[in-house]
């Protein structure tokens, strides 16, 4: 077979570029928060300011006396279910009888302009009874419950193997902070009241499954719900939950009039769900060569006030406790209890993130104790394909961990601090000098899953429509995938030109007037939507082939596309003579294959679609004596399987490292009695440039059997192992004393250099 | 709603101050805006001193610079880098390339907060700050410019016009510890002088007390320690000027840092300081 080249650039595998790209560089690109109708009124949440409290009265008068006030609503005003959650209906759209965390939306009101609606909040009166608040998880499941039938979220048990006598045991036990996704637009969204129900501008990460949930809120049949995604500025899962949404709607279908509701930085913090704080306690047992014979793990995730996606959490922090290793015996247990902080939920890495810092810190400590280099520790234990995960699920497709590791260990170390004040800790602080300074080089490794898991079953859906205009075939590109700015859209246009070969390509905004995308995370969207986008592509084509066949007398499967042409041994039709008959339209639904459910007593069984790997090393610069950090490079090798868009991938990698890097030494919602204690940007800190070192990415091809392309999810993976690598890198730069005591990420300067002072 | 009254002149903004005591002053907005846009404080009257040329000008008198309250720190960096080292040095670490393009040295003394950057070379440098309003001027030296966090001797009808200064006699320093390595609000900062004609070493921390505090002992200990012919700079005499600079503090348990670390901050910061002028002083 003779490969033809393709008719367009900026096919598969090409770093096409992204259609957003210049709007977004000249800051012309309109996001959620730009949304505007003539006539539209401003929502504004009412919120409580208490941990745990029982709502007595919520009074409204005052705030509708305002001219230019025009509704306050309760959670009387809902018509539907008030009840909302992406695994367990449990969270009021509006608070009824009690609130359960601070920042908990009681009321909504709607006004003229936003100063004038948030005023109006201001002078809504609600009277609460305060309760003893549990804001301890380690408390939780001996304390009242907050829900009904407990404060146990779920509890994942894995059992595999008899523990064995060790030559050599380390313990551990460390502890994640709260990461907040930091996406950079906040939730906003346009509500429009439509003859029927409403129409709702908004960015979310998953269309369909918030137009489920607000069918039920506001008692309305799903059609008559319609959505349509508007710019999305970031999502790292904090817009998987409603926070807008149901508000706006519940607003501008009382008023007859559109409403938008846009939350400034401070309300943020309150209005989406955060990454898992977490408790690990670890014991690994091996061999005096260095194998692994058991692993023990007991993770206490505070999954806060409702339940959002903890129970999924809590599965991908007990499936990746022990990491990418062969471990012959496990045990873990996993709980996520409900508590009166903010609720946690999804975020990028979803649970593995946590347990990787845990089961990488443990990797070094047994090193240490082993007398090994934890390189070398790491490649006698590294699963392959073939090796058995803790769940029993043997990984099947590429899992080439051994080679990522050696990748990036075998890469040349960066030259010694020189005194340039932008490279040294504390940067232009001018707090430090080269001279004072500690290096150290850490790895981490890492696995999660690609792909929801579990027996859901989990599918994309495309529409491919080919037309002719202008003489020219034009394809059309309609799902209702969320571009959350990780360039589904290019992706998406990159698939239908290959499969079509046609140079001009249009993708449709994504609603819901198509099936549903499924959400855009667990690094699935490319594999799926991608994957029903290329499934309807060559419906489009097989029917194009059958109209050519009839034409030119020939059985299709002598035919070829190519060159804006079907041509047969003898003669040749363009496309646009094809597409004179009409249109081709065709809509497919793809879907990966079946997994199942874990056993409830073992925590065995093939949950996963795929497994996706990285290896991490970071080095840094460490100011012992004041506990400052300059991360000095990180380089990150993963397998994509096949790079849909090189460039797209090593952007995916940038972004991950960054976030990462921020929950190893900086990013931490700080919590007071369940209140949140730096909700700015001045407080809550994210990594600067000055902060972001060099990166030197590897990227790996190694085609998959079962997905699209061979690819694999890239969005995940290069955050994973990262806090992890670094947090080695600082405790191998202030030595073993110090490290001891460096059990916890966000490693900040001051716990640095108290671990350095008690040394 | 708030009033917004721009003054045209110098003395358009003392009329309007006279007539308004309770309106806040606006130059950069670094501050205010924030305030403002998080709903942390409610302004009935703005008075807008952003075009009042005569703020934005410095000069320079002999061995003294006088620098104009609202010259932004960016003018700062690129223009007095020669007589004012420390703050050139400090203006440097504010914020991002933005803020320095607005914010101002009146602004970090009005709001009077103990981590305002630019606060801590002033009180080293035992610089002098004019205010004027309708009732006259008056100069406070900048070591008793402040009360307490978000207080000064400042009257409600005052405007601090400029800052007098010194011209650098020596070496000059700032270091700062923040948990990001840019854009971040100091956990401690020391600011250090060294005059070796006078033999005297002015210090004073930031961050570390409910206002920026002049560490005097630390001074005087220093000025007569030092060995101001060129000798090295002994271990013990470093050691303990750290700790009289780090006992001149009273820091705070707060979310940035508890008041242990950033003692122990100060003290590094101090002995770095001095190190790295002392250092400054025998190159040249």
């Amino acid at each position: 077979m003779t490969m033809t080249q393709p008719l367009t650039a900026d096919g598969v595998g090409a770093s096409a570029r992204r259609p957003d790209a210049d709007a977004k560089v000249r800051g012309d690109f309109a996001y959620s928060s730009d949304l505007w109708h003539d006539a539209m009124a401003w929502g504004a949440t009412v919120r409580s300011p208490h941990p745990h409290a029982r709502v007595v009265s919520v009074d409204a008068s005052a705030a509708l006396a305002l001219p230019g006030v025009h509704a306050g609503l309760t959670a009387a005003d809902v018509p539907g279910v008030n009840r909302y959650g992406l695994e367990k209906r449990d969270q009021p759209v509006l608070a009824e009888d009690v609130v359960r965390y601070v920042g908990e939306p009681v009321a909504v009101v709607a006004a003229d302009t936003p100063e004038l609606a948030r005023r109006a909040a201001g002078l809504v009166e609600v009277a609460y009874e305060p309760l003893p608040a549990l804001t301890d998880p380690e408390r939780a499941l001996e304390s009242p419950a907050l829900h009904e039938g407990g404060n146990l979220v779920r509890h994942l048990r894995i059992r595999r193997g008899a523990l064995a006598r060790a030559d050599v045991v380390v313990t551990g036990e460390y502890e994640v902070g709260m990461q907040d996704q930091a996406f950079l637009g906040p939730e906003s969204c346009l509500a429009v009241p439509a003859e029927e129900g409403v129409e709702l501008y908004c960015s979310t990460q998953w269309l369909h499954i918030d137009q489920d949930q607000l069918a039920g809120c506001l008692a309305l049949p799903k059609e008559h719900v319609r959505l349509t995604l508007s710019g999305v500025g970031g999502a790292f899962g904090g817009r998987e939950d409603l926070s807008v949404q149901a508000h706006a709607c519940l607003l501008a279908l009382r008023l007859g009039r559109p409403v938008k509701m846009s939350y400034g930085r401070e309300e943020s913090f309150a209005g989406h769900v955060h990454r898992h704080p977490a408790r690990m306690r670890y014991e690994h047992g091996a061999t005096r060569d260095g194998r692994l014979l058991y692993v023990k793990a007991d993770i206490l995730l505070d999954g806060g006030a409702y339940a959002s996606t903890s129970a999924a959490v809590t599965g991908n922090a007990a499936c990746f406790a022990t990491g990418p290793y062969e471990v012959p015996a496990v045990e873990i247990d996993c709980r996520s209890v409900y508590t009166n902080n903010p609720p946690a939920g999804a975020m990028r890495g979803f649970g593995a993130v946590q347990v990787c810092f845990g089961h990488e810190s443990q990797m070094d400590k047994l090193a240490a104790a082993l007398g090994m280099d934890p390189v070398e520790l790491r490649l006698r234990n590294a699963v392959s394909t073939g090796s058995t995960m803790a769940t029993g699920q043997r990984v099947e497709g590429p899992a080439p961990v051994a080679e990522l590791l050696r990748r990036v260990a075998d890469r040349p170390l960066p030259p010694p601090a020189a005194d340039d004040p932008r490279l040294l800790p504390g940067g232009t602080s001018n707090s430090t000098r080269a001279d004072r300074l500690v290096r150290g080089v850490g790895y981490g490794l890492s696995v999660k899953n690609i792909c929801k898991s579990a027996g859901y079953d989990d599918y994309g859906t495309a529409r491919v429509r080919l037309f002719a205009h202008e003489g020219e075939a034009v394809a059309e590109v309609h799902t209702a995938a969320a571009e959350v700015g990780q360039g589904l859209v290019t992706v998406q246009a990159q698939i239908a030109r290959t499969e079509l070969e046609v140079a001009r390509v249009t993708i449709l905004p994504a609603d819901t007037e198509v099936g549903d995308a499924g959400t855009s995370s667990a690094s699935r969207q490319t594999w799926m939507s991608g994957g029903a986008v290329r499934a309807a592509c060559l419906a489009v084509r097989a029917r194009l082939l059958e109209r050519a066949a009839a034409l030119l007398g020939e059985p299709a499967g002598a035919l070829t596309i190519g060159g804006g042409a079907v041509t047969s041994s003898a003669r040749s039709i363009t496309l646009a003579e094809l597409l004179a008959e009409g249109d081709v339209d065709e809509t497919a639904v793809f879907r990966h294959r079946f997994t199942e459910a874990l056993d409830p007593e073992t925590g065995q069984g093939d949950a996963h679609v795929a497994y996706a790997f990285a290896a991490h090393r970071a080095v840094v610069d460490v100011d012992p004596e004041l506990g400052s950090v300059r991360v000095v490079e990180i380089a990150c090798a993963q397998d994509v399987g096949r790079a849909i868009n090189p460039v797209a991938v090593e952007g995916q990698m940038h972004g991950g490292i960054a976030q990462g890097l921020g929950l190893a030494v900086m990013e931490e919602i700080r919590l007071r009695d369940g209140r949140i204690l730096n909700p700015s940007f001045t407080d809550y800190l994210i990594p600067t440039t000055m902060d972001m070192p060099p990166t030197v990415l590897d990227i790996l091809e190694l085609p998959r059997p079962d997905s699209p392309y061979g690819l694999t999810g890239v969005g995940e993976p290069p955050l994973l192992s990262a806090p992890a690598a670094i947090a080695a890198a600082i405790r191998d730069a202030v030595g073993p004393a110090a490290a001891a005591a460096l059990d916890r990420i966000p490693m900040t300067p001051e716990a640095v250099a108290t671990a350095v002072l008690d040394a | 709603m708030t009033q917004f009254l721009s003054a045209a002149d110098l003395r358009h903004a003392i009329e309007l101050k006279a007539a308004h005591p309770d309106a806040t002053l606006i130059a950069g907005g670094t501050d205010v805006m924030v305030g403002l846009n998080f709903g942390h404080r409610q302004e009935s009257r703005l008075i807008d001193i952003s075009r009042v040329a005569e703020l934005r000008e410095w000069s320079r008198d002999g061995d003294t610079v006088r620098l104009g309250a609202g010259v932004p720190y960016t003018r700062i960096v690129e223009e007095l880098g020669g007589e004012l080292p420390g703050l050139a040095r400090a203006a440097r670490t504010i914020g991002s390339a933005q803020i320095r393009n607005r914010a101002t040295v009146g602004g970090n003394l009005g709001t009077a907060s103990p981590a305002g950057d630019a606060l801590p070379p002033l009180l080293a440098a035992r610089a002098s700050v004019e205010v004027a309003s309708s009732r006259g001027t008056r100069a406070v030296p900048a070591r008793e410019f402040f009360t307490g966090p978000g207080r000064s001797v400042l009257e409600t009808d005052e405007i601090v016009t400029s800052v007098r200064l010194p011209v650098a006699a020596g070496p000059q320093q700032f270091a700062k510890l923040g948990p990001r390595n840019a854009m971040v609000i100091a956990v401690a900062s020391v600011a250090l002088t060294l005059d070796p004609e006078h033999r005297r070493v002015g210090c004073s921390a930031g961050s570390a007390a409910p206002t920026p505090v002049a560490a005097a002992e630390a001074e005087e200990f220093a000025a007569a320690e030092l060995d101001w012919t060129g000798g090295e700079l002994p271990a013990p005499v470093l050691a303990r000027f750290g700790g009289l600079v780090a006992g001149a503090t009273s820091p705070i348990d707060d979310l940035r840092g508890s008041a242990g670390y950033r003692r122990h901050a100060v003290a590094v910061l101090a002995r770095r300081t001095l190190t790295w002028a002392w250092q400054e002083l025998w190159r040249s």
